[in-house]
């Protein structure tokens, strides 16, 4: 880590006008937003450390499955697919453990093959059969909405004993606020935190450390090179697109640690989400370029939009969307200058 | 001459063969499962049936399958915003009849103006798609990503978060019916859609154009079209046409329902465009193909909804015949199945000598 | 076989529908020599360099490398590099968002425990780098890097891959006199060290600055090898456009000699950054002007600054006299201009659309959208052309694409004359063409001229532009250096300007 700061010192003056450009702005602009919330809205609690935290509780699972996408949009593909994963994992999750019995860990497994059979067949009319990303994972949309529907109209809310101890297992942090009296109130997260934190260092590693990780930022960066180079390149874009699969079946099953329920409108439009916060986070859509990083500062300044219109009171909630949108719009015209400018370069 | 000319006919009943074919098996499975499905009745002076049915509700799919065919062909993608376009044109028009108010009995502006305001921001929406695509390199499904998620939003502004509902005769014509006519208005409104651009098509080099831009952009600059510019209508066209089924889809519910108009259209808009024939990489493209793709999906619908399933798990069925048409379309595919045809030849004729 | 010879390839044949791009191809590649293998288009060289790097299979004929007598297929690069040959393209084939030393060790990086261990790569990275005398940091992003740069990084992957055989693939075509130098001293570098280089160029001088022997090419077949030193300039060039007289018939003779010069086009001063340095041009009513010039020396890019496909961003183009400014190919058309661009496929057929569509669509772009043609216009229109040109297709409604080669550039042709032009560009028109279209299309560019159009003609077969044009203009290195007519248009003048250095100076 040491070694790499060294490297990047003298750099950054030179490759301003480049990517690290676009990931400064993001950096930067959920620092102003953040600062702006605490300043503007301390005396509603936003100061309080707690605030910074729900951030993250409320994101845990849109965290995970936004690093499935940026692995697959650095790759060069795409998948809205991960909204009705999510909602299809959280209603199987919800009717295996309250409709047929079993176990909370079963469900477990159940969401992860859910999101693994997703990924395979994903992966494999993407890489193997040359479809367009887009199209196919528009099939997975429709069809993970409607199997979930399928499997049940109804709302469905989990009441397993195992499941709910996970939900609601609060772990204590030594940071905190005092109250009005001068108690101490320690801020908590919950294990969703935690696991989508973990998966976020463990992306970070592959994405950096091996192999695969380079190789997709290869594929995407120019596919045609990156065949003459050696790569297997249709296995790097299907491995892609599994692992993708693997993150929105876990990014769906902490979405039901969340809510603790599963219904067909769950999670609606969370590919949108999921996406623009890769975008945000500057992953480029043209492949190639990206950090799950970044892409962590996307979702936070989604999510701080989120509780920045939601402390503010009177804004009402589609406020959220024109402001990501026009956040989106922003930086995807951005990219696309920068993109026109080097190439006249 | 004449045999010339059967040969063109030929032509193009070979393009509309298989989307033609997808609509009868589908009549024909709707037809086998639910009785009396062609029968149509009068019933307050007015026609009911399955098939009037279908094409009523297909009525904003074959508009805004019109759209998509033309956006597909010059630009090589597809418009995922039309959805959330149509309610921003409903929210548009009935704020503008409602003068804010929530419910209203009288209308507080002239019924065609607000209309026509309705289909000037839908395509001021195109607009700023287009000029995404066309001048700024953006891929199209990009592009129109933003205000897919913007566009809901910017309906609710407009509304102010309210169902605005116009409780007016009036407004309800384009969603039902003409005085005392049979037939309920969408289906008028789709057809003169289909029937004007069927006739620019005919009567202006337009469709010509579209096609050759969306085939080769390179060559078609070379020879005097502005690839740009008439990528750029075809977003626009898009996006009024929007306009115009949102409008319809809110006269049926006489209110502006942001959440709600349009939800999901815009993926059997391009679903309509895939089933008729259109290849979703743009160039050569079929507007009667689109129109029958439109009206097969609503068979689809209609069908399964006559069979007890829920609108809810209508899009497994859709999922499915999506991934059968791409993976037809596939040219990975379609040189695999060359190669098994050309192994069989080959094996049964006497093996070659070895080209090593 | 003889000890210091790394790569022989002996009778290599390929055939493509319809073309033979090779026929019994040999060549010979020795340790510690540059190779420079030469020829205008269509010859054969990326045919025969794409054989030998697996990215097409051959019918007959043997590859061999030094160490074994048995004879090599490679089936994909990546096969030919397990052998031994590594190939560097014009296009650098790297990854852009990639550091310098990523790109050096992909595929097979340094790892520790499993990890990419990024200290050692950027270590020995750097060792490569310096070694080589690359002047570029390892942890830099390529994309950071000169097109020179990447060349040369490119040069050290495969170098560092223990490659026995280097293609360099026209790598001097987009970069700088003093980039070029560099690249070559970086190669002559390891031409020291035992390597065997083969390296495709256009440019003379450069063959004649690094390279030891040389092979040529011609219409798919071996013209012969030579010692550089042994082989003139001049004499390189002819061996390159061939100077067999085949039987086409002096077609020449019938064409008349212009009696007054009336120009249609006048350009003055025009030139595009990076492209074509400002040059003069005028072509005459009723007159064949033809531009020569090796590939790359600007040819295309002169018409193309005329007609407004890439706009200049300097000098004055009259038409018939009259001052005028062309931002769109949609203006040139206005102004009576035509232009059949050098490749057919990616700018000039439109591949799905009909034969009568294809004639059409310049003529219909230059009535505008809201007149349509009739549909009985649009017929008798597709079928003039087609008589008058003896189009072979099918029918009207055919589309081009499943038209031979000869009979699409007759398309556009047809294109082009149907909106009745004043003045008619013509960038190889007959490349990839058979005998017999070849001399009907040029009679018929004499024909047009004796009816008073002005044409501008480019080819890379001498012959053919000695038959057709009245006067030429040279290229070379995108500028250009001069004008022959009359008493020098013969083979031997053309090609010592083409050739220049010794010829001229």
């Amino acid at each position: 880590m040491v070694k790499q700061e060294k490297s990047s010192a003298p750099k950054k003056k030179l490759s301003l006008n480049g990517n690290s450009f676009l990931l400064l702005i993001t950096v930067g602009l959920f620092l102003a937003m953040y600062a702006a919330g605490m300043v503007i809205f301390a005396d509603k609690g936003f100061a309080k450390p707690q605030m910074f935290f729900n951030l993250f509780i409320t994101n845990a699972g849109l965290l995970v499955i936004s690093m499935g996408l940026t692995i697959v949009m650095i790759s060069g593909g795409i998948d809205i697919s991960v909204g009705s994963v999510t909602a299809l994992v959280c209603m199987v999750v919800a009717y295996s453990m309250e409709n047929m019995g079993m176990s909370a860990y079963v469900a477990v497994v159940l969401a992860l093959g859910i999101g693994l059979l997703y990924g395979l067949v994903q992966g494999f009319l993407v890489a193997y059969l040359e479809i367009q990303p887009f199209i196919v994972t528009l099939a997975g949309l429709f069809f993970g909405r409607g199997m979930t529907a399928v499997i049940s109209k109804e709302m469905i809310s989990i009441k397993n004993e195992t499941f709910l101890a996970w939900a609601n297992y609060k772990i204590y942090l030594p940071i905190g606020s005092y109250s009005k009296r001068g108690k101490f109130l320690p801020a908590y997260i919950y294990p969703t935190v935690v696991i989508a934190i973990v998966i976020l260092i463990l992306i970070i590693i592959i994405m950096k450390f091996t192999k695969f990780g380079r190789s997709v930022y290869a594929v995407g960066g120019n596919t045609q090179s990156a065949m003459m180079m050696g790569l297997n390149v249709r296995k790097i874009r299907l491995k892609a697109y599994i692992l993708d699969g693997l993150l929105a079946g876990c990014g769906g099953f902490l979405f039901c640690l969340n809510s603790c329920a599963g219904f067909v409108e769950q999670a609606k439009g969370l590919e949108m989400d999921a996406i623009s916060s890769a975008v945000i986070g500057g992953t480029l859509l043209s492949g190639g370029v990206g950090t799950p990083f970044g892409t962590l500062f996307g979702v936070l300044i989604k999510g701080t939009i989120t509780s920045l219109i939601t402390t503010q009171g009177t804004l009402s909630s589609w406020w959220v969307r024109i402001v990501l949108s026009v956040l989106l719009c922003f930086f995807i015209v951005l990219q696309s200058v920068l993109g026109n400018l080097k190439k006249k370069k | 001459m004449n045999k010339k000319e059967f040969d063109m006919k030929k032509l193009t009943s070979m393009r509309l063969f298989l989307p033609i074919m997808c609509l009868l098996a589908m009549l024909i499975v709707a037809a086998i499962t639910i009785p009396g499905f062609f029968k149509i009745s009068v019933t307050n002076g007015v026609l009911y049936g399955y098939p009037i049915d279908v094409i009523n509700r297909a009525s904003e799919l074959v508009i805004l399958a019109v759209g998509m065919t033309l956006v597909t062909a010059a630009s090589g993608g597809q418009d995922i915003s039309v959805g959330a376009i149509m309610a921003v044109a409903a929210a548009v028009c009935c704020q503008i009849l409602s003068g804010g108010e929530v419910s209203v009995t009288s209308l507080a502006a002239p019924l065609v103006l607000a209309m026509l305001a309705g289909i000037i921001v839908a395509g001021v929406c195109g607009l700023f798609n287009g000029v995404l695509v066309s001048y700024l390199n953006i891929q199209p499904m990009v592009a129109t990503l933003i205000l897919f998620t913007a566009g809901r939003g910017i309906a609710q502004l407009v509304t102010k978060g309210q169902i605005t509902y116009i409780r007016v005769d009036s407004y309800m014509v384009a969603g039902g019916y003409i005085g005392k006519c049979p037939v309920p208005t969408p289906i008028f409104i789709a057809a003169a859609v289909v029937v004007v651009a069927y006739v620019i098509l005919k009567k202006t080099a337009f469709g010509l154009y579209v096609e050759s831009v969306g085939i080769n952009g390179n060559a078609s600059r070379l020879v005097g079209l502005n690839s740009r510019r008439i990528k750029l209508l075809t977003y626009i066209i898009c996006g009024a046409l929007a306009g115009v089924a949102g409008i319809v889809a809110s006269s049926r519910i006489y209110s502006a329902d942001a959440n709600n108009i349009g939800l999901n259209l815009e993926m059997d808009a391009i679903l309509a465009v895939a089933l008729g024939g259109n290849i979703l990489s743009g160039g050569k493209f079929s507007l009667m193909g689109s129109v029958i793709g439109a009206v097969t999906i609503q068979t689809l619908s209609t069908a399964l909804y006559a069979m007890g399933v829920s609108g809810d798990q209508l899009p497994v069925y859709k999922a499915i015949a999506i991934i059968i048409i791409v993976v037809l379309q596939s040219p990975v595919f379609k040189k695999y199945m060359a190669g098994l045809k050309t192994k069989k030849a080959a094996s049964g004729a006497a093996v070659e000598g070895g080209n090593q | 076989m003889e000890e210091n010879i790394v790569l022989t390839m002996r009778y290599i044949s390929k055939t493509f529908p319809g073309v033979k791009a090779l026929q019994h191809v040999d060549f010979t590649l020795r340790k510690g020599e540059i190779h420079a293998l030469m020829g205008e288009n269509g010859a054969g060289k990326s045919t025969l360099i794409k054989v030998l790097t697996g990215v097409h299979d051959f019918e007959a004929g043997e590859i061999k490398m030094s160490g074994s007598d048995a004879s090599i297929i490679n089936r994909s690069p990546q096969d030919a590099q397990n052998n031994g040959i590594s190939t560097v393209y014009q296009e650098v084939n790297l990854c852009p968002n990639l550091t310098v030393a990523e790109n050096l060790f992909i595929g097979r990086e340094p790892k520790k425990a499993g990890f990419i261990d990024w200290k050692t790569m950027n270590k020995k990275s750097a060792e490569l780098l310096q070694s080589l005398d690359i002047d570029a940091k390892a942890t830099d992003k390529l994309e950071e890097c000169s097109l020179a740069k990447q060349q040369m990084i490119a040069i050290a992957r495969a170098v560092d891959m223990q490659c026995k055989v280097l293609i360099l693939d026209e790598p001097t075509s987009s970069l700088d006199d003093d980039e070029v130098e560099k690249l070559f001293v970086l190669m002559r570098r390891l031409r020291g060290e035992g390597v065997g280089i083969i390296f495709v160029t256009h440019f003379l001088e450069q063959v004649y600055a690094v390279c030891d022997r040389i092979t040529v090419l011609r219409n798919g077949e071996l013209v012969g090898e030579y010692e550089v030193k042994e082989l003139p300039r001049v004499m390189l060039v002819a061996k390159m456009m061939g100077k067999d007289f085949d039987d086409l018939a002096d077609i020449k003779s019938a064409h008349g000699e212009l009696k007054e010069f009336v120009p249609v086009i006048e350009a003055e001063g025009i030139g595009r950054k990076g492209s074509i340095k400002p040059f003069d041009f005028v072509v005459n009513k009723g007159e064949v002007v033809g531009l020569t010039g090796l590939l790359g020396s600007g040819r295309s890019e002169l018409v193309r600054a005329i007609y407004g496909a890439d706009k200049p961003d300097s000098g004055k183009l009259k038409v018939k006299g009259q001052e005028v400014k062309i931002n769109t190919p949609l203006d040139a058309m206005k102004l009576g201009m035509a232009y059949l661009p050098e490749d057919r496929k990616k700018d000039g057929i439109i591949a799905d659309l009909s034969v009568r569509e294809n004639i059409i669509i310049a003529l219909q772009a230059k009535k505008g959208m809201f007149k349509l043609m009739s549909r009985r216009e649009m017929e008798e229109a597709a079928d003039k052309y087609i008589e008058l040109l003896q189009i072979k297709t099918a029918s009207r409604e055919t589309p081009v694409k499943s038209l031979s080669g000869g009979n699409q550039q007759k398309v556009i042709i047809g294109r082009w004359l149907l909106t009745n032009p004043e003045y008619l560009i013509l960038d190889e028109p007959t490349r990839g063409i058979d005998i017999g279209t070849k001399t009907e299309i040029q009679k018929l560019v004499l024909n047009l001229a004796d009816d008073g159009m002005a044409v501008t003609f480019i080819s890379s077969e001498v012959e053919e532009m000695l038959r057709t044009c009245s006067r030429m203009g040279v290229l070379r290195d995108g500028k250009k250096v001069g004008e022959i007519a009359g008493e020098e248009l013969t083979q031997e003048g053309i090609m010592k300007a083409i050739a220049g250095g010794e010829g001229d100076e």
